[in-house]
C-alpha cells in the first residue's frame, strides 16, 4: 500500500509517499530529513499529536493558564484528553514546565504547563 | 538620562533585537511595551511550532517567548509596560520618543538609537468589504485567539473562517477543541495562505473541509451572526453565479491577511516600501533616519518567529554598531523584485556592515512547482535557489554569501523566478 | 404620568426632548433600540447641509439654512467635534452648469450666506484632487461636517441631565387615546402622557397608524457607504456633490469630522430594516464617485455599511411632496415630526425650536420656564486633541488617561470610563465605539476590542459574556467561558 502524505514535524511541510512492504517494512520517500520516515511510520500505525490548550488558573494575571501534552499522544484520544484537561484548575504561582496533570489518560505522558504565571 | 537604544515594541523582534544590541555593546536599552505584559503575540499563540531553527526543539509560542524574556530579564534591560508611544522625533543625533503610561504620565524619552517592532495588525472584514449585515460574532481570528487562550472565553460554537491564514487554520483547532462545530474554511485563492502543516493538522485531523477558491458574499444575521452565503470564484476572483451555498453559523472568523502598524513610522517620515507596507530596510534593518531601526512584523509580514528573531538580531547589531559610529551609510547595491516576486527584504545592502552573508527574504506571487529563484545584477546571474515547491504562503530566505557580492562593486539585484536549467 | 412622552431618540427626538427641557415639562423619551441615535442618525452622510437644494415653501428650504447657522453654538454647547468645511456641487457640462445656478438662486432666497458659483479653475485650486473633467462648481462655505451620533448621544446626555427620563429597549406596541391622556403600550412596560412626539424615524407612520387614520407614508431608502483611513482624509477640503439629478443628491465625498473620509450613498428602495450592504450597490458607488474623484484610494477603506432614510412617499393619501411632516396631526395633542430625512440633521436646531415654541407651547397655557436649564455638556475629554501640556495634566490628575486601550485612534481608559458613566451612558461595545471612537479606526477594534469588553464589564459590574455588542441579549459577543469547571468567584 503506499500513501503520500505531509510532514507535519517542522513548517517545511515535505510532500513524502510512504509504502509498506510485504515484509511489513515501510520505505519512505520524499523528506528532507530524518525525522520524517519518523513521522510517515507513526502516522501508518499509531499517529500522534501534541495538544496545546489550556486550564483554569486561580489568583493569576489571566484566568487561563497555556499547556500542552509533554508528549504527542494517540491522535484518537485527543478529545478524552481535552475532557480530563478542561476539568482542572492549578493556583498561582505557576512554572512553564510544571506538571498539572501527571500520566494523563494513563498513557504516562504528563501535561505541563507552558508559561509561567505569577500569582497577583 | 540619554538612553543608547530604545525599542518600540515588546513582541519576539523586540526582544531579540534588545538581546542582541546590549550584547553588542549597547549600555542602556530599554524597551517600551503596550500591553500588559512582554511577548507580544506569542502570549496568546498557545500552539506548538515555535524555535525548530532556533533553538531545535518545537516550543508553544508563550515558551518561545519566555525563553527571551527571561535573556532580557538575565541582561537586566528595563522596559515599561503599559506604555504607548504617541510620537517618533527626530532631533538629529538624538530621536524624541513621547510616550504615556499610567505610572509616570507623559514622558519624553531621548535616545541614540531606535529600534521598530511594533509587529502588524489583521485585515478586518471592513477592509475587505463583505457585503451583508455588521452583525456581532464576526471576529478576526486573532481577537478570538486572544479571547479563548488568554481571556477564557468562547466566541460562539457554530463556526465558519474566512481566509486560511496560519492564524485561521489554528484557530479552526482551536475553537474544535474547545467543543466548537467548525463548519468549514474558506479560501478565496486556489492555494492555501497558511503553512501546509496546519493544513494537516489543523483541519484533516478534524475533518474540516478547506474550501479553495471560495468567498463569502453575504453576512446574514442583524443582530448576531446567523449564517454566511459562500459561493465558489473563477480565476479572476469573480464570483461564479448559480454556486451560492447557505451556511448557518453564529461566528464568523477572518484569517484575511496582516497588515505591519507602521503609523508611527509614517508619522516620523521614514521611507516606506508600498510592496511591504513597511519601511525601506537595509542589510542590518536600518531605514532611511540614521538610528532608526526596523525589523519584524513591521518590517514585513512573517510566516515564522524564527525568521524574526533572526532579523531582530541583524537590527540590534545595527543599532550597536550605530551608537559606537561603526554603521556604514553608503548604498552598494538595491534590490528589486521581478517575475513572480512580490517583494525583497532588505531593499538596500551597504557591504561594509556585511559579515558572512547576505540574506534576502522575499514571497512569491503564486505557486510554483520546480522553479528557481534566480538573482542577477544586470544581465549577470549571480546567484541562484533550487525550491521543489514556492508558496506565496512560505516566505523564501536567500542566502548570498558575501565574496559573491563582493565580485561587484554597485548595481541593482534583482530577484526573478524562472525555469530550472 | 408624564407631560410628553417623545418615540424615538434619534437626533429628532432627543433633540426636542433637550429643547423641551428649557420649560418645566415632565418628560419621557423612548426608544425600542439599546441605544439612543441608533438606526437613521448613526448611518448617514454627516453633512451639515448649507440649505441652496430645498426650495423655500416647503419646511426643508425653511429649516436648513437656519439650522446651519445655529450649529456652532450647538456644538460648542454640546462639545461636539463640528468643522464648516464648506461644499462644492461640481458641475461636468452646461446642462449641469445651469442646474448650478438654479441652485445658486435658490440658495439666495433660501438666506444661505457665502454662496459663489466657481470657474473650473478656482474649484481646482481649492481642491486639486477633483477631476480635470469638470466646468464649475456651487461654492458653499457654511456646509459643515459634525460626528451625527455623537452630535446625538450628548444631546440625549444634555437631555436627560436638564431632567428627560429616558427610557431604551422600550418598543411601542400600541398608543391608545383617552380624554386626558395617552397610554403607550411597550415590551418594557405601559407609559402615560398628556402629550405625544412621534419622532419614529422610519416607523413614524407605523406609531401614527396606532392612534390616527394614515395620511403620510415613510419609505425606506438605502444608502450604502464607504469610510477610508484617515491615511485618505485629506483627498478633499471640501463636501463634494455631483450635481443633483431627480434621483437625489447623488454620491458625494467628503471628509469626516475626525479626519477619515467618506463616499456613498447610493438610493435603493427596500424594507424598513433592510440595512445589508450589496456588492452591486458598493460597486456603483465606487465607480460614480470616481467621476469626481479619480484619485480614491480604495485600498485604505476601513468599513462598509447602509444607513435607511425615511422619505415620505406621495400616494394617493399622501400630501406631504416629499417634504418634512411637522405638525399637531389630526389626532388632538399628538404631534408628528416624520418624514425626516436629509436635511434634517442639520435643519434639526432650528425644527426643535420651532416644534417646542410654536406647537408645544400653545398646548400648555401655564408653561413656566426651567430656569436651571443648562444647554451644556459635561466637557467630553478627547485624548488625542489634547496638547502635550494637556496630557501632562489630565494623566496627572486621573491616571487612567496614560493608558491607551484603542491604538488606531489614540483613545484612553480613562475616555472609556467617562463615556460609561456619563448620563445617557454606553452600555454596548458599540456605544462606546460611537462616543468616544474606540473601535473606529483601522483596526476596526480587532485589539481594543476584548480590552473594551473587560472595561464594560468591570464598570457595569457584570460578566463578561453578558457584554453585548448593540442590541439586549441578541448580540452577544462571548458565548460563554471555556473548560467545564465553573471557576469560584
Amino acid at each position: 500500500m503506499k500513501k503520500d502524505m505531509t510532514c507535519i514535524v517542522c513548517p517545511i511541510g515535505c510532500q513524502m509517499t510512504i509504502e509498506e512492504k510485504a515484509d511489513g517494512t515501510y520505505e519512505v520517500t520524499g523528506n528532507t530529513c530524518k525525522r520524517g520516515p519518523k513521522y510517515a511510520v507513526n502516522e501508518m500505525t499509531n499517529p500522534t499529536r501534541v495538544i496545546p490548550t489550556t486550564v483554569v488558573i486561580q489568583n493569576a494575571m489571566l484566568p487561563r493558564l497555556p499547556v500542552k501534552t509533554a508528549e504527542p499522544i494517540p491522535k484518537g484520544q485527543i478529545f478524552d484528553a481535552m475532557a480530563v484537561i478542561n476539568q482542572v484548575v492549578v493556583e498561582a504561582p505557576i512554572k512553564t514546565g510544571d506538571v498539572v496533570v501527571k500520566d494523563l489518560l494513563g498513557l504516562g505522558i504528563d501535561v505541563v504547563a507552558t508559561r509561567t504565571m505569577d500569582k497577583c | 538620562m540619554i538612553y543608547d537604544v530604545v525599542i518600540l515594541g515588546g513582541g519576539p523582534a523586540g526582544l531579540a533585537a534588545a538581546v542582541e544590541a546590549k550584547n553588542d555593546g549597547a549600555e542602556n536599552v530599554l524597551i517600551l511595551e503596550r500591553d500588559r505584559e512582554l511577548g507580544g503575540i506569542l502570549n496568546q499563540c498557545i500552539h506548538n511550532g515555535f524555535g525548530l531553527h532556533t533553538f531545535n526543539e518545537e516550543l508553544t509560542g508563550p515558551e518561545y517567548a519566555e525563553r527571551y524574556i527571561q535573556k532580557v530579564k538575565d541582561l537586566g534591560i528595563p522596559y515599561m509596560l503599559n506604555t504607548m508611544v504617541l510620537d517618533l522625533h527626530d532631533n538629529g543625533n538624538l530621536k524624541a520618543i513621547h510616550v504615556i503610561n499610567e505610572e509616570n504620565g507623559y514622558m519624553i524619552i531621548e535616545t541614540k538609537a531606535v529600534v521598530l517592532t511594533m509587529g502588524c495588525r489583521e485585515r478586518t472584514s471592513g477592509a475587505i468589504g463583505i457585503p451583508g449585515y455588521r452583525p456581532s460574532g464576526v471576529f478576526t481570528a486573532g481577537t478570538a485567539q486572544r479571547f479563548i487562550n488568554m481571556e477564557g472565553y468562547m466566541v460562539g460554537k457554530e463556526v465558519v473562517i474566512l481566509g486560511s491564514g496560519d492564524i485561521g487554520l489554528i484557530m479552526a483547532r482551536r475553537m474544535t477543541l474547545e467543543g466548537a462545530h467548525v463548519q468549514a474554511v474558506c479560501e478565496l485563492m486556489p492555494y492555501s495562505n497558511g503553512l501546509v502543516r496546519n493544513i494537516v493538522q489543523c483541519l484533516d485531523d478534524y475533518d474540516i473541509p478547506l474550501k479553495l477558491s471560495t468567498t463569502i458574499t453575504f453576512i446574514h444575521g442583524k443582530d448576531r451572526i446567523e449564517g454566511v452565503t459562500i459561493a465558489k470564484v473563477d480565476e479572476k476572483l469573480k464570483v461564479i453565479p448559480g454556486t451560492e451555498e447557505y451556511i448557518p453559523c453564529d461566528t464568523l472568523l477572518l484569517s484575511v491577511g496582516l497588515i505591519p502598524e507602521n503609523e508611527i513610522t509614517r508619522n516620523a517620515g521614514v521611507v516606506m516600501d508600498n510592496r511591504t507596507n513597511g519601511a525601506i530596510v537595509g542589510e542590518l534593518r536600518q531605514t532611511s533616519m540614521p538610528g532608526v531601526f526596523a525589523c519584524g512584523n513591521v518590517v514585513h509580514v512573517h510566516d515564522l518567529v524564527d525568521f524574526v528573531s533572526e532579523e531582530a538580531v541583524l537590527a540590534g547589531k545595527g543599532a550597536a554598531k550605530y551608537i559606537k559610529g561603526d554603521l556604514d551609510t553608503n548604498v552598494t547595491f538595491t534590490t528589486t523584485n521581478g517575475d513572480g516576486i512580490g517583494y525583497v527584504v532588505p531593499q538596500q545592502v551597504s557591504m561594509k556592515n556585511v559579515e558572512e552573508k547576505v540574506t534576502f527574504y522575499m514571497r512569491v506571487r503564486q505557486v510554483f512547482k520546480d522553479k528557481v529563484v534566480n538573482a542577477y545584477i544586470g544581465d549577470q546571474l549571480i546567484a541562484t535557489k533550487k525550491e521543489k515547491k514556492l508558496l506565496p504562503a512560505e516566505m523564501v530566505n536567500f542566502k548570498i554569501a558575501k565574496d559573491v557580492l563582493a565580485q561587484y562593486p554597485a548595481g541593482e539585484i534583482r530577484f526573478v523566478v524562472e525555469e530550472a536549467k | 404620568m408624564y407631560d410628553i412622552a417623545i418615540i424615538g431618540a434619534g437626533i429628532a427626538g432627543s433633540y426636542i426632548a433637550r429643547e423641551l427641557t428649557r420649560y418645566k415639562l415632565d418628560i419621557v423619551l423612548l426608544d425600542g433600540e439599546n441605544d439612543v441615535g441608533n438606526q437613521i442618525t448613526m448611518a448617514n452622510s454627516a453633512i451639515v447641509h448649507a440649505g441652496f437644494d430645498a426650495p423655500s415653501y416647503k419646511l426643508k428650504g425653511k429649516f436648513n439654512a437656519v439650522g446651519n447657522l445655529m450649529y456652532d453654538k450647538v456644538c460648542e454647547d454640546l462639545d461636539v467635534p463640528f468643522k464648516r468645511c464648506g461644499s462644492l456641487v461640481v458641475a461636468h457640462d452646461e446642462y449641469e452648469m445651469a442646474t448650478i445656478h438654479e441652485l445658486y438662486q435658490n440658495g439666495l432666497k433660501n438666506g444661505v450666506p457665502g454662496l459663489r458659483v466657481l470657474f473650473k479653475e478656482e474649484v481646482h485650486a481649492m481642491e486639486p484632487n477633483i477631476s480635470e473633467d469638470i466646468c464649475g462648481a456651487l461654492y458653499a462655505p457654511t456646509a459643515g461636517i459634525v460626528s451625527p451620533f455623537e452630535l446625538c448621544v450628548h444631546v440625549a446626555e444634555n437631555a436627560v441631565d436638564n431632567g428627560v427620563t429616558l427610557k431604551l429597549n422600550h418598543m411601542v406596541s400600541d398608543i391608545k387615546k383617552h380624554d386626558t391622556h395617552f397610554e403607550i403600550t411597550t415590551n418594557s412596560g405601559t407609559i402615560e402622557a398628556k402629550y405625544v412626539i412621534n419622532a419614529a424615524g422610519l416607523f413614524a407612520d407605523d406609531i401614527y397608524e396606532m392612534v390616527g387614520d394614515p395620511y403620510f407614508k415613510l419609505l425606506a431608502r438605502k444608502g450604502n457607504y464607504f469610510i477610508f483611513d484617515k491615511e485618505a482624509g485629506s483627498l478633499v477640503n471640501n463636501v463634494i456633490f455631483p450635481c443633483p439629478s431627480k434621483k437625489g443628491k447623488g454620491i458625494l465625498v467628503a471628509p469626516t469630522a475626525h479626519g477619515n473620509l467618506l463616499i456613498g450613498p447610493d438610493a435603493e428602495p427596500v424594507y424598513k430594516g433592510d440595512i445589508s450592504t450589496t456588492t452591486e450597490r458598493l460597486d456603483y458607488i465606487k465607480e460614480n464617485a470616481l467621476k469626481n474623484c479619480p484619485s480614491l484610494p480604495f485600498n485604505k477603506i476601513i468599513r462598509s455599511y447602509a444607513g435607511l432614510r425615511n422619505t415620505p412617499v406621495k400616494d394617493t393619501f399622501t400630501t406631504t411632496d416629499g417634504d418634512f411632516i411637522i405638525e399637531e396631526s389630526p389626532v388632538k395633542g399628538f404631534i408628528n415630526v416624520a418624514g425626516y430625512e436629509s436635511p434634517g440633521l442639520t435643519s434639526i436646531p432650528a425644527v426643535a425650536h420651532f416644534v417646542v415654541e410654536e406647537i408645544v407651547k400653545p398646548m400648555f397655557p401655564a408653561i413656566e420656564e426651567n430656569h436651571s436649564y443648562n444647554p451644556k455638556v459635561r466637557k467630553h475629554l478627547r485624548f488625542d486633541e489634547m496638547t502635550a501640556e494637556e496630557k501632562v495634566a489630565i494623566i496627572k490628575e486621573n491616571p487612567k488617561y496614560g493608558k491607551v486601550i484603542c491604538r488606531c485612534e489614540t483613545i484612553t481608559e480613562g475616555e472609556i470610563i467617562d463615556v460609561i458613566h456619563r448620563s445617557a451612558g454606553a452600555r454596548t461595545v458599540k456605544s462606546v465605539k460611537k462616543r468616544c471612537r474606540a473601535g473606529m479606526g483601522r483596526c476596526q477594534g480587532g485589539f481594543c476590542s476584548p480590552r473594551v469588553v473587560e472595561i464594560l464589564a468591570r464598570e457595569l459590574n457584570v460578566p463578561l459574556d453578558e457584554i453585548m455588542y448593540d442590541q439586549q441579549d441578541s448580540t452577544f459577543i462571548l458565548s460563554g467561558q471555556t473548560k467545564s469547571v465553573k471557576e469560584e468567584a
